[in-house]
């Protein structure tokens, strides 16, 4: 058949696209083949826009062992074990279908865990939601939820940790970010290679259906109001097969029968196949007809193109197909052998025999097309930035405002969303939810990672540059805060359409600020991915660069919590406070204002901060440690007051000396700063030791029984009971859901 | 002595057991898969939590057909001590082991949270060397474990001292408040009338290290290692 120009379009191709695809085959490309390029080109799977600039970010070190390209990022911890770990973005499909678009997200983290031969270990989640009272956020966070639990639960991996934004730039796109860490021994490592000439191809797992069919390509597409009719296009998860899958894959990587592996993602069957062999230099021959199926009469192009979830696709070593089929026998899966590794580098695709596709692997990714996407600043950037505080009225009751603050959407209770998620199974975790890093212990070592997943949308709205630095820095801070060495992050980055240049220019902005700060403290990026067309009817999302951080504990003995222990412990607060308050949490809800000069970021003081931070773990000479950030120094304070152990309530009684206003003394978000609390014979130890570091630090107050009060220049500012605050932070979210 | 965990295709707590019962208290474990007909040469069988099969249809609803289960059922005949904890339960209850079912809890949700539970007895193999009406601290994580029983069971279970944890607050008073998933008169565990087979909601492996939050439930489990010798 001949193409004709609405077909194409259809695929979203460009007709230059078409025409390379014309000058790579040497021909004009049949339906089957038409449609593999449409998928393997789509923004999703080939980060045609942002490709150039992500290669600009630092991805080695001496403790990577993987860095981006494969399905996921490895990194060496010691004690021959690796850590592998990534984040990816679930976004459209959960707007579309939330339920089933965050599952089959988790599923799909888990999977690019697993098939590096890692047992997944821990899983968090940053989700963006549009205002409290759109009609639709309630709908989208209900639905998020229950699909991350749904499928996570099931899999028996604890979901620990994550975080939560709420704002109207998000009302017709929601974000869903899921990140996995998984453990492996250093030494048994897969990756995805069609190796070995004649080795046998074999798909193992789910049975393909129709299901997810151009999810990737919708996935690069932004909405409009017909968006809603595109749920076919969201795949549906089964954990219980995905649950054998993995146990499977991790019983089949104990043997050595195994030469390369990948999961069947975005793209399916395409992706894994054309991937393996360009990755290798091989080709691969494979025929349809033996991909096990779910329904009968699926054509080549519905089979190559289907998303169905649970799926993967092997090379062994000839001669251990039996072996390998026995394996997934025990687990009641389909392992069939469905082609075999060729030279030449041809990606053949045969329907019981007959040739229907045919494609150079490598040229097909290494050829793919690369855009350098116009960019400008924003129009109104100088708007945006421009702010004076004294046009703000101070509130007369700052007890009321910090009331009001801690049960607002963005800094309230998250125990609503974490009680559903089992954050407990496989006894490991040793940080719960809620805190500034949740950390596992590794079992059989004294060591323990930590993670945190960390972005402040707003700050990227307002500066890009300094927001992605940002955003670096708290998740490494985070991660600091328990005592752990932050080694490495992954990261998701969601914006608008890229095909917009002030879109663009926050996207290369964000790089930029992720760069640096990656290179100053030390930590690389080992994986990631990115999305685009987070955009409805030209309205784009807050550009959203999600961190996550990793870092290790070499004695999980040393451990620290960031909340306050016993009353009587001395109070000190880490870093300055400085007059920063554009951006803030602080503006934005209680004054309605989201403009001005957000708070700087300094990495030299980020780095000497969370330097101490560790050594003061290590040498284990404090009781809590939190760093601060939305809300303030007040809001941080209060946060030490939020455990969900039901130990006895505790208070605090906070002195402060002050030139600035006192809102700002609160509130101000001031970065690279933290409050620890300390036995009371260890202050000279302390600040001896901040000192040596050249960190600025200052006591001020002590940890009591059940009230709190801040007094600021002598003057009494808030006073209230603690379980007055306690019970409004705790209350908020169950009483909006 | 040796300790069977059985496996079935979805269980995601069998490695928490194995390391609880084995890696910390020190007793022999050893997996038992599904779809084994033999379960020879055990002092007590565990079946772990977890979704297996899914939780498709019902949790255990499936499971309970699965060929170990008729071992499992002639094991509780002769006497022998069976623990099944989250899907264990739910799957001892569809298997008709134990009496009642598990409903979805009352908020329709997951909860996973850490619960008070008050002993309510000491004749048992579970609880012998706790002292009778102890408040522990014990996680929960589960979608369905909402306990309902018929009034007649329900006065038998009392009658016989058979319900052998409530949840209760901090200080141990059975309040509607501390009920977590809205079961009947807040019961999270019974024990069989012969005395050798107990199922329970909450997750005693998930405390035995003071690291991961609590040792109550090193309580549990080594009363059921000690138990099981007099066996």
């Amino acid at each position: 058949m001949m193409l004709d120009t609405q077909l194409i379009e259809q695929h979203g191709l460009t007709m230059e696209e078409f025409n390379l695809a014309k000058e790579i085959l040497g021909k004009e490309p049949n339906l089957v083949e038409l449609g593999i390029f449409s998928v393997m080109w789509s923004e999703h799977c080939s980060y045609k826009s942002s490709r150039k600039h992500l290669s600009k970010l630092p991805t080695e070190g001496p403790q990577v062992i993987q860095g981006p390209g494969e399905n996921a990022g490895v990194v060496d911890i010691g004690n021959g074990l690796a850590i592998v770990f990534k984040m990816e973005s679930h976004n459209h499909p959960s707007y579309i279908e939330p339920y089933e678009g965050a599952a089959t997200g988790v599923g799909g983290i888990l999977r690019d865990i697993f098939t590096m031969g890692a047992r997944p270990m821990a899983s968090l989640n940053s989700l963006r939601f549009g205002s409290m009272d759109h009609a639709k956020t309630k709908y989208l966070l209900d639905g998020v939820v229950a699909g991350i639990a749904g499928y996570g639960n099931c899999m028996g991996v604890p979901t620990i940790g994550g975080e939560m934004f709420f704002h109207p730039s998000f009302n017709g796109n929601c974000l869903v970010n899921v990140f996995n860490l998984g453990l492996v021994k250093k030494d048994r490592i897969f990756l995805g290679k069609a190796e070995g000439i004649g080795n046998p191809v074999m798909y193992v797992g789910s049975k393909t259906g129709r299901d997810g069919i151009h999810g990737a390509t919708m996935a690069s597409e932004e909405f409009d109001e017909d968006s809603e009719e595109r749920r076919p296009t969201v795949q549906v998860g089964d954990p219980f097969t995905e649950k054998r899958l993995l146990e499977a894959c991790l019983e089949l990587f104990k043997t050595d029968y195994v030469v390369g592996i990948q999961d069947m993602g975005a793209a399916g069957l395409t992706s894994s196949s054309i991937e393996m062999a360009g990755r290798a230099g091989t080709g691969i021959e494979m025929d349809l007809g033996k991909v096990p199926k779910r329904e009968t009469g699926m054509t080549p192009y519905e089979v190559m193109l289907s998303e169905s979830q649970e799926r993967m696709l092997l090379v062994c070593r000839k001669g251990t197909e039996s072996a390998v089929k026995e394996i997934f026998d025990k687990w009641e899966l389909n392992a069939e052998v469905v082609g075999k590794v060729t030279n030449g580098g041809m990606v053949t695709i045969k329907d019981d025999g007959e040739i229907v596709a045919n494609l150079p692997a490598a040229e097909l990714s290494e050829s793919a097309p690369k855009y350098t996407r116009t960019y400008s600043e924003p129009e109104n950037l100088a708007e945006r930035q421009s702010f004076n505080i004294n046009k703000v009225s101070e509130p007369r009751n700052l007890t009321k405002t910090l009331l009001k603050l801690v049960s607002s959407p963005n800094l309230c209770s998250r125990e609503w969303v974490y009680k559903q998620f089992d954050h407990q199974v496989m006894s490991n975790t040793i940080v719960m939810p809620g805190s500034d890093a949740a950390v596992i212990r590794i079992k059989n070592t004294d060591m323990a990672v930590a993670m945190s997943l960390d972005c402040n949308s707003r700050y990227c709205y307002l500066d890009p540059y300094i927001g992605g630095m940002q955003a670096v820095a708290e998740a490494t801070r985070n991660v600091a805060c328990s005592g752990a060495k932050p080694i490495a992050i992954t990261d998701c980055l969601n914006f608008g359409s890229p095909e917009r240049a002030d879109v663009m220019w926050g996207f290369i902005e964000t790089i930029e600020g992720i760069t640096k700060a990656c290179k100053a403290l030390g930590t690389p990026v080992v994986s990631g991915n990115v999305s685009f067309y987070n955009q409805t009817d030209d309205q784009a999302i807050f550009p959203t660069p999600t961190i996550g951080a990793v870092g290790v504990l070499e004695d999980h003995n040393k451990l620290v919590g960031q909340y306050f222990q016993s009353p009587g412990d001395v109070i000190i607060l880490l870093g300055e406070i400085e007059p920063e308050i554009g951006g803030s949490e602080y503006m934005s809800f209680v004054h309605n204002v989201e403009q001005g000069i957000i708070p700087k970021v300094n990495l030299q003081r980020e780095a000497t901060l969370q330097k101490t931070m560790i050594d003061l773990a290590d040498k284990k000479l404090v009781s809590s440690i939190h760093d601060i950030s939305d809300g303030g120094l007040a809001v941080c304070l209060c946060e030490c007051l939020f455990t969900t152990k039901s130990n006895d309530q505790v208070g605090f009684k906070v002195k402060l000396k002050s030139d600035f206003r006192d809102d700002i003394t609160l509130f101000s978000e001031t970065q690279s700063s933290a409050v620890i609390s300390i036995n009371k014979s260890y202050v000279d130890l302390v600040m001896g030791l901040a000192k040596a570091n050249a960190l600025p630090a200052t006591i001020i107050g002590e940890v009591t029984t059940s009230e709190i009060s801040f007094e600021i220049n002598g003057d009494k500012k808030i006073i209230c009971k603690a379980d007055e605050l306690v019970s409004a932070w705790r209350g908020a979210l169950p009483s909006w859901m | 002595m040796k300790i069977a965990i059985v496996q079935f295709p979805g269980s995601n707590c069998d490695h928490d057991c194995k390391h609880a019962i084995g890696q910390i208290l020190g007793a022999k474990v050893q997996y038992v898969w599904h779809r084994s007909d033999k379960l020879t040469g055990f002092d007590a069988v565990v079946i772990p939590g977890g979704f297996s099969y899914g939780d498709y249809l019902r949790p255990g609803s499936i499971a309970r057909f699965s060929p170990v289960m008729k071992e499992v059922a002639r094991f509780v005949t002769k006497g022998g001590v069976v623990l099944g904890i989250c899907n264990g339960f739910q799957i001892l209850t569809e298997a008709g082991i134990l009496p009642g079912a598990l409903m979805r809890n009352k908020s329709l949700k997951f909860v996973c949270k850490d619960t008070w539970l008050k002993v309510g007895t000491t004749e048992c193999f579970l609880t012998s060397d706790v002292e009778m009406g102890k408040v522990l601290r014990i996680p929960i994580a589960h979608m369905e474990g909402r306990y309902i029983v018929d009034d007649y069971t329900l006065e038998q279970l009392n009658n016989e001292n058979r319900v052998i944890f409530r949840y209760c607050d901090k200080k141990g008073g059975i309040a509607e408040d501390a009920n977590p998933n809205g079961s009947i008169e807040n019961i999270a565990g019974i024990i069989s009338e012969g005395r050798n087979v107990v199922g329970m909601m909450p997750h005693p492996e998930r405390v035995c290290e003071e690291s991961l939050g609590g040792t109550d439930g090193v309580l549990l489990l080594t009363s059921m290692l000690e138990a099981t010798k007099i066996y």
